[in-house]
């Protein structure tokens, strides 16, 4: 399948030359030599080394911690590409937002007979226990990944929607760096929109939703992680960093009275805002996990009172769903009263008897995921997959089809990638980072591209041999300015409302 | 009927403990067979309360203590005008549809034998008659036993033994029910009329009844609730609306006690 993909640098097929608006990155790909490409991407791997941008690869039995590969070659969006995604963007995470208002509100959209009533009141995404709270200014998706893949200019499809704690925006930032101290001519080449704003734009963001009558107009924002030992403890500590805001633990927090506190040498100080990177399970044990020790007692509790905003709001499961997932095109179009602007991928739910009999007529050709997996595992690909993996699954599907999804194998698009026999087309997904604060929705020009680096392979996880690339995105505005020009840059997305 | 009720749960810690955070679910409600004629939770240390309403609609109080605590003690008092409607309910404040009550959790996932049981107690019956002989069945099946029910027993362990408490008793009706396709949840509360034992916190069940709504039924009596039941709390399952979920920093272990007396006058 491989044959028939958009490659996003050389057109439709590598026999017709460049796409001409990518020309100069073609030729600049031709002019450098492999060697070069290769010692600028080593050099970036090292740094990525040395920093700790490091991931732990789960049911790897030996602690070590690898770095995800960076690939050295850039993927381009043109301007007005990225102003039509962004659009596509913003109607999405809005009608998120307006779906889990209402589905932890007043689920008109049940009564309104729209999704079955089981598929919400059923799934254990949907936290009872939390029904009813209103986050300050009814903001629960603040921080969205939506996972994309691409079929053609301006054909995008919607993979997930990552609106629980979504990581990856390190990523972004540091190979944006890498790329500005290794490829500078690629900056001078192309007006690239800046993404090293991103730390002040998620600032502004944590600030816009804190609790109103709190203390001030520095209301004061944490970063919350579960600790060194979390795969993605890096990333924690790079933004509460970047933002200058502390970074805490569970055992950080105290509540009193229903209002959060940090502990600090100084005494206890007031927080307005958690940006979490720790699931639902692990927030309040007096609420989610009783048998959990971890968490801080009594989050919720400051939570409902509105003594604190959370980020992301907690059950927003519910809203990335896997089982939600296939209904998205419905949900979209219920709220913002126009179709989806981005297409999900054609979604099988095998809950349903005559779609689990095409699963199965066709297993071969699709890409069968459990409902609640992620990170590639429990996953089928049918046209890669050996007859004995496809009767496996034939028969973890017969005996529980609502656990599995099915959707056929896209020919995703290809960027141009170093690997050892040179420069060659591999799959690549995106995942852009969608912000939402009291006064509207953002997308920030950039996002994470990962890339399968197995020739034909359409698995781009890193737990899987995925790596990643830069993401460009060109501004046709000749008054903009290049990433090169430092921090007067600033276009944060047409999608800015 | 005035059921007045007192209520007292006692923590005793091995070791000194820096703060204690409790979520208690302590506070009855008013619907239309019960009336709040009078209500207080007294803590016997400098605590700061704070009332919510979760997301069942149950009325939370958050307990908020400063150590150096060697205990805690918790007494509610209070007095509760019951009526009855045959055990049918009016008058409760819903949040969420019933259908949310068919999940099952951890602790009352129906494994084959007891949805077999189920089945068999319900079949060819209508509603309301299968949810009766299921309560029944469940009543009949358990010899009752007193005393404090094992953390964490799920109705799986339960329904392979002999006997039960009233806690197991509810949980499997729960269970059972919801095998059998009905919304079922767990209800937190205080009866005058268990047999013989001690007096606890009492537990049992309510069941969905299309076009009748939710019915109370206690496996442990066999029957309905009357007016000899005060509701306080419900959720999916026991551990959900226990009266206390608590966390308490500082090492050692506790030691928990709790009494209950209720009192019934017509």
């Amino acid at each position: 399948m491989g044959t028939a993909a958009f490659d996003e640098i050389m057109g439709a097929s590598s026999v017709d030359g460049a796409r001409p608006e990518l020309r100069d990155l073609c030729r600049w790909l031709a002019d450098t030599p492999d060697g070069e490409l290769r010692r600028r991407q080593q050099s970036a791997e090292t740094t990525f080394r040395q920093l700790g941008i490091t991931f732990a690869v789960y049911g790897e039995s030996e602690a070590g911690e690898r770095i995800i590969p960076f690939d050295i070659v850039p993927r381009v969006f043109l301007a007005d590409e990225w102003a039509r995604l962004s659009e596509g963007l913003v109607q999405r995470v809005e009608a998120i937002n307006a779906f889990l208002v209402d589905i932890y509100g007043d689920q008109k959209i049940l009564r309104d007979g729209v999704l079955p009533a089981d598929l919400i009141l059923g799934n254990a995404q949907f936290r009872p226990e939390i029904a009813g709270i209103r986050p300050p200014h009814d903001v629960w998706a603040h921080i969205c990944g939506i996972d994309l893949v691409r079929t053609g200019p301006d054909d995008f499809f919607v993979l997930e929607d990552n609106a629980r704690t979504p990581s990856g925006v390190s990523y972004m930032l540091e190979n944006r760096e890498a790329m500005v101290r290794l490829c500078p001519e690629l900056f001078s080449k192309f007006r690239v929109a800046a993404v090293d704003s991103y730390p002040d734009r998620l600032l502004e963001t944590m600030r816009s939703v804190a609790p109103r009558g709190c203390g001030g107009p520095r209301p004061t924002c944490v970063v919350l992680t579960p600790g060194h030992y979390n795969s993605a403890y890096y990333e924690h500590s790079f933004l509460a960093d970047s933002m200058g805001v502390e970074l805490v633990e569970a055992a950080d927090l105290v509540v009193d009275d229903d209002v959060v506190y940090m502990r600090t040498i100084d005494g206890r100080v007031r927080v307005d805002v958690i940006y979490r990177r720790v699931d639902d399970d692990y927030l309040d044990p007096l609420v989610f996990r009783p048998d959990s020790m971890l968490g801080v007692p009594g989050l919720i509790a400051a939570y409902a009172a509105g003594n604190v905003a959370i980020l992301n709001a907690p059950g927003n499961g519910i809203a990335d769903d896997k089982a939600i997932y296939s209904y998205m095109p419905e949900i979209v179009k219920y709220y913002s009263g126009s179709d989806a602007r981005l297409p999900n991928v054609e979604t099988y739910r095998c809950r349903e008897p005559q779609a689990l009999k095409y699963v199965l007529d066709h297993l071969d050709q699709l890409v069968v995921k459990l409902v609640d997996g992620s990170g590639g595992y429990g996953m089928l690909v049918g046209p890669t997959a050996s007859s004995a993996e496809i009767e496996r699954f034939r028969a973890a599907l017969v005996a529980a089809p609502e656990r599995y999804i099915a959707q056929p194998t896209l020919a995703l698009s290809t960027v141009p990638t170093l690997v050892e026999q040179g420069v060659a087309p591999r799959h690549v997904d995106f995942r852009p980072f969608v912000l939402t604060g009291a006064k509207g929705v953002q997308v920030v020009p950039g996002g994470l591209t990962r890339v399968a680096l197995r020739e034909g392979s359409l698995v781009v996880n890193s737990s899987q041999g995925g790596g990643t690339k830069d993401s460009f995105v060109l501004m046709d505005e000749p008054h903009g300015m290049t990433q090169t020009m430092g921090n007067m840059t600033q276009t944060l997305g047409q999608g800015q409302r | 009927m005035r059921l007045t009720i007192d209520h007292r749960t006692t923590y005793r810690f091995t070791a000194p403990q820096g703060r204690v955070v409790q979520l208690l679910r302590m506070t009855p409600r008013n619907t239309h067979d019960q009336t709040v004629a009078a209500w207080d939770i007294n803590i016997d240390c400098d605590a700061r309360l704070r009332e919510h309403r979760d997301g069942f609609g149950n009325i939370t109080t958050m307990l908020y203590a400063e150590g150096p605590l060697s205990g805690i003690e918790i007494s509610v008092s209070g007095e509760v005008v019951t009526s009855s409607s045959s055990g049918v309910l009016h008058g409760t404040f819903e949040p969420l549809p019933a259908a949310l009550f068919l999940r099952s959790t951890p602790a009352t996932h129906a494994e084959p034998a007891l949805a077999a049981f189920a089945q068999a107690a319900t079949v060819g019956r209508a509603p309301i008659a299968a949810l009766h002989a299921l309560n029944a069945a469940v009543h009949e099946r358990f010899t009752l036993v007193d005393g404090r029910p094992e953390a964490g027993l799920t109705v799986t362990a339960a329904f392979a033994r002999e006997t039960a408490t009233a806690r197991d008793l509810a949980q499997m009706f729960v269970a059972a029910a919801r095998a059998a396709g009905f919304p079922a949840r767990y209800v937190t509360g205080y009866c005058d009329a268990l047999p013989n034992g001690r007096p606890t916190p009492h537990g049992w069940a309510d069941a969905w009844v299309e076009g009748l709504g939710w019915v109370g039924f206690d496996p442990t009596l066999g029957r309905s609730p009357e007016a000899h039941h005060v509701r306080v709390a419900v959720a999916l399952d026991a551990a959900g609306c226990s009266p206390v979920a608590g966390s308490r920093l500082g090492e050692g272990r506790e030691w928990l006690d709790v009494e209950v007396q209720v009192s019934g006058q017509d």
